[in-house]
């Protein structure tokens, strides 16, 4: 089963260009997509967690439109998931 | 020949250029929204090279360097290392927030770039400042756990590499100052003589909030200090420091200026106090001494009244022409020019967001 990542227009430029990703097959976890995604596009990743592997506190991870911090964090699986979307939380000034 | 002021704001950077110090003409904004706490051109090379630190509160920092921007404006090209050009290694447990200060090396070290960071640390780059390493002398020292943020965090903001040895010197708000003989790889407290009126007496071994360090022109020994509060210098390098804030009819404030090449030129721009961090009466202007901080004399023609902002650590600076040029800028987003010593100044650029940074170097 595959998953497709859903990513802001910002971040496109640290993907190649793309506003989305497709992996099939799906990596079990939400943090095993961020090891692929730190493997194939280290830039893209380094925006979305810090090097102790944590989500940076403004990016919010929706899988199937429920965000993973309500969830199982970076363990929530994506076995079942159709679709992981990245989006920028309400902060700056 | 050509000046170049770069501005790092809160929004992007911004470069000024002036053939006389007087006219400018801007270009950009680049990195439009990220945050640019640190820049600096480094003119070792053949090319001068811009390095800045872009900070995303979505998407955390990171160092970004160009070799063609000075030259092209907005048509040249930013680069970064696809891995974090900054990364604590798994073993300290750190992560970084932000990246407070870069500062290449002297031109005995071509290649050789400093960077200070939050959490405390200072890290060492030999590309040119494309990645870096943690300098483990430093954030393995035993000082470290004691160490506490300022207002605006823990971080190491203040990096003095020395031309003539393997000298460098850092500051940190809390921590103090500190140095090593040999590179980076020991280090000591020297604050001996600098007060902490927010501790107990007698002042401690290291903990001041040290906001800025500046380098005399004529004795790399001699050093300048703008503290919380007070104005102090040494003579030997750190081992020692004296007060200089008799004169000065205010002693708080964040920057502290000397020129690279009058010796004794200096200069901080005072605010009220500690609990009063607003230019005296409003009207921001700066105190110079030309003998060394004994006497001070407040200058700044063609700066504003009315503005009850600060300018930042680093939001001032100087250059190397004759006379020294002098610049800083507000976190209302005006950057001012002087290319007499400080005596009057010209508007650059306004409107621009918070002022974070200027750095001005000849081309």
């Amino acid at each position: 089963m595959s998953v497709r990542v859903r990513l802001p227009g910002v971040l496109a430029e640290h993907a190649g260009g793309a506003r989305s990703l497709e992996f099939d097959p799906a990596p079990g976890t939400v943090g095993e997509l961020l090891d692929v995604l730190e493997r194939d596009h280290p830039r893209l990743c380094r925006r979305l967690r810090d090097e102790t592997g944590a989500l940076r506190r403004h990016v919010n991870v929706f899988v199937d439109g429920e965000n993973v911090r309500s969830a199982a964090g970076l363990a929530t699986p994506l076995d079942a998931a159709g679709e992981v979307q990245v989006l920028p939380s309400v902060a700056g000034g | 020949m050509t000046t170049l002021l770069a501005i790092g704001t809160r929004k992007g950077l911004w470069l000024a250029r002036s053939e006389d110090r007087r006219t400018w003409t801007l270009d950009g904004p680049h990195l439009l929204m990220q945050e640019v706490a640190a820049v600096t051109v480094d003119v070792r090379g053949e090319r001068p090279r811009l390095l800045a630190t872009g900070y995303s509160e979505h998407w955390g920092p990171t160092v970004l360097w160009s070799d063609d921007v000075v030259s092209m404006g907005t048509a040249g090209t930013w680069h970064e290392t696809d891995h974090a050009p900054i990364s604590f290694p798994r073993d300290t447990g750190a992560a970084l927030a932000r990246v407070w200060q870069l500062q290449p090396d002297t031109a005995e070290r071509p290649g050789v770039v400093w960077a200070g960071c939050e959490p405390t640390s200072l890290w060492r780059s030999e590309d040119g400042g494309e990645s870096f390493s943690l300098v483990r002398g430093l954030w393995d020292h035993p000082h470290r756990p004691l160490w506490h943020p300022g207002a605006g965090g823990a971080a190491v903001h203040t990096v003095l590499p020395s031309a003539e040895s393997s000298k460098v010197l850092v500051a940190m708000s809390t921590g103090g100052v500190y140095v090593s003989d040999d590179g980076a790889t020991d280090w000591r407290p020297v604050n001996a003589g600098i007060t902490a009126p927010f501790m107990p007496d007698p002042p401690p071994e290291f903990g001041q909030c040290v906001h800025k360090v500046a380098r005399d022109a004529g004795a790399p020994d001699r050093l300048y200090a703008q503290n919380h509060p007070g104005v102090f210098r040494s003579d030997d390098g750190g081992k020692a420091w004296t007060s200089i804030s008799k004169d000065l009819p205010y002693e708080f404030g964040f920057p502290v200026l000397a020129s690279p090449t009058v010796p004794d030129l200096i200069w901080t721009i005072p605010l009220e106090a500690d609990v009063r961090r607003i230019p005296p009466a409003g009207r921001l202007r700066m105190q110079r001494s030309r003998d060394a901080g004994e006497s001070w004399t407040e200058v700044g023609t063609g700066l504003p009244d009315g503005y009850w902002g600060v300018v930042l650590r680093d939001a001032a600076c100087v250059d190397a022409g004759d006379p020294t040029g002098v610049y800083l800028g507000t976190r209302d987003g005006c950057v001012y020019a002087s290319a007499d010593e400080g005596e009057s100044f010209v508007e650059v650029a306004a409107h621009l967001p918070d002022v974070l940074v200027v750095r001005a170097v000849a081309l």
